[in-house]
């Protein structure tokens, strides 16, 4: 089987995986990193989205030997060394930008690229931002609000109808 | 998924030397094939990763004013370079699915696939685009042979697309939400001898010109030109996402919407 390396999460990580290998199940699999979900498997939900080369990709939808020698992040390599949460990851806990949770890693991953792009997004931005991760649990209000407040904007406050 | 070899060039030469193997198949973005192969829908015994090959990537402009977009360069890329030149180029690379689609998925793996529904088909045949391969140069208005089907040979693989700048251009997309791809999408590109209309998302033929609209626009361009008008019913797609003659309404809809995005 060929073999395939990359650095994740900073450290130098090596396997064998089949031409059919998704990077999604060498991280999962391989690796044991199972931070990063499988929410469809058809490239529509984002459960799956990880950083490859400083982009965000839906690791369900690239082979492992894609990432072959590329820089490879995920949500365990967000948090601080000691477990202290990232400032995006505090943002989503302290607006409850989450429920269930099994769509925020891949929330998480996408919501720092989009604020890497546009430091200071519209509402609209954040939701067209948001368009490929799925959240069947928040109705996606506060996913937006928790953006907002990591990108330093005052959040509108919740109307209620 | 099937398995099958996984292969990376690193030139142009050594990747159309492994097409030429029985059973291999080229994996651009993996957007489109990655889904296919999952639903065991192909099953390649090698797939030849086109990511090696630096000459398939980046925008440039030739003598003649084109810009030539590599086959390899991604839907964000394009969206990014393109911002404040071809607004309606940039506007439809950068309303393609989502960020990380846009981040994988490339131009030339669009082209060649030709989905009924997909973007980049209209705004090569209103920009009267040129598919350059490995092997010759192909007119948009010859590349495509309806759904699904092009004018590629086995193993032949685009190599860039050569883009006419038009004056204006604009692109209005009715979004189907659940596959995010086009219900309707209408190119309108407009250069100094006439206005071309490029239509996609409706037909069972695939994308297709709009001539009627493009004679009206010709003549005078602006909104007030094409009211009332849209295409025939006959031979346009019906499924539970809608009916012919709806979808008939939303070009007109949408052509007049990209019109009024030119101005
Ligand atoms: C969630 C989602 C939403 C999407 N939304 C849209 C949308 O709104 N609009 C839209 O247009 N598309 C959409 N797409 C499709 C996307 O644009 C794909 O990127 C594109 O259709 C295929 O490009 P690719 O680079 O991923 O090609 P691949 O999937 O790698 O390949 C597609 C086909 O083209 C062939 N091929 C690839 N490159 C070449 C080449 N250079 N020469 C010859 N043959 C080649 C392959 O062999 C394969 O048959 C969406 C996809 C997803 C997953
Ligand atoms: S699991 Fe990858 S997009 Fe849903
Ligand atoms: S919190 Fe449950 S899917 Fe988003």
């Amino acid at each position: 089987m060929p073999d395939v390396s990359m650095v994740v999460n900073g450290e130098a990580r090596s396997g064998d995986v089949e031409g059919r290998t998704l990077l999604v199940d060498f991280l999962r699999e391989g690796l044991g990193l199972t931070g990063t979900h499988v929410g469809c498997d058809t490239s529509q939900c984002g459960a799956c989205v990880v950083h490859v080369d400083g982009q965000a990709v839906k690791s369900c939808t690239i082979f492992a030997l894609e990432a072959d020698r590329a820089e490879v992040t995920t949500i365990e390599g967000i948090a601080g060394p000691d477990g202290s949460l990232s400032p995006m990851q505090k943002s989503f806990r302290d607006h409850h930008g989450l429920q269930c949770g099994f769509c925020t890693p891949g929330m998480v991953m996408t919501a720092l690229k989009l604020l890497e792009n546009n430091a200071k997004p519209s509402e609209a931005e954040v939701r067209e931002g948001l368009k490929g991760n799925f959240c069947r649990c928040t109705g996606y209000q506060n996913i937006v609000r928790t953006i907002l407040a990591a990108s330093g904007q005052d959040i509108p406050v919740t109307s209620v109808e | 998924m099937y398995d099958f070899e996984f292969l990376k060039p690193a030139s142009l030469d050594d990747a159309v030397a492994a097409l030429a193997e029985e059973g291999a198949q080229a994996l651009a973005g993996g957007q489109t094939l990655i889904p296919t192969l999952k639903a065991r829908l192909a099953m390649p015994s090698a797939l030849i990763s086109l990511d090696g090959v630096e000459e398939l990537r980046g925008i440039c402009s030739d003598d003649q004013g084109r810009i030539c977009i590599g086959a390899m360069t991604t839907h964000g890329a394009i969206a990014r370079a393109m911002s404040g030149k071809v607004a309606g180029v940039a506007h439809l690379a950068g309303e393609i699915g989502d960020p990380a689609v846009r981040n994988r998925g490339t131009i030339g793996g669009s082209l060649a696939n030709n989905d009924p529904a997909a973007c980049w088909p209209a705004a090569a045949l209103a920009c009267g685009a040129t598919i350059r391969t490995n092997v010759r140069e192909i007119e948009a208005g010859d590349f495509f042979d309806g759904m699904f089907t092009t004018a590629l040979d086995e193993g032949e693989l685009i190599v860039e697309v050569k883009f006419p700048v038009p004056e204006l251009s604009a692109y209005g997309k009715f979004e189907q939400p659940a596959s995010r791809f086009a219900l309707v999408g209408v190119f309108v590109a407009k250069f100094g001898d006439g206005v071309r209309v490029a239509v996609t998302g409706a037909s069972e033929e695939g994308v297709f010109p709009w001539r009627e609209a493009e004679a009206a626009l010709g003549a005078e361009f602006g909104i007030e030109a094409l009211e009332g008008m849209s295409p025939g019913a006959e031979g346009l797609l019906g499924d539970i996402h809608g009916t012919p003659e709806y979808r008939a309404h939303l070009v007109g809809v949408m052509t007049r919407r990209a019109v009024a995005a030119c101005a």
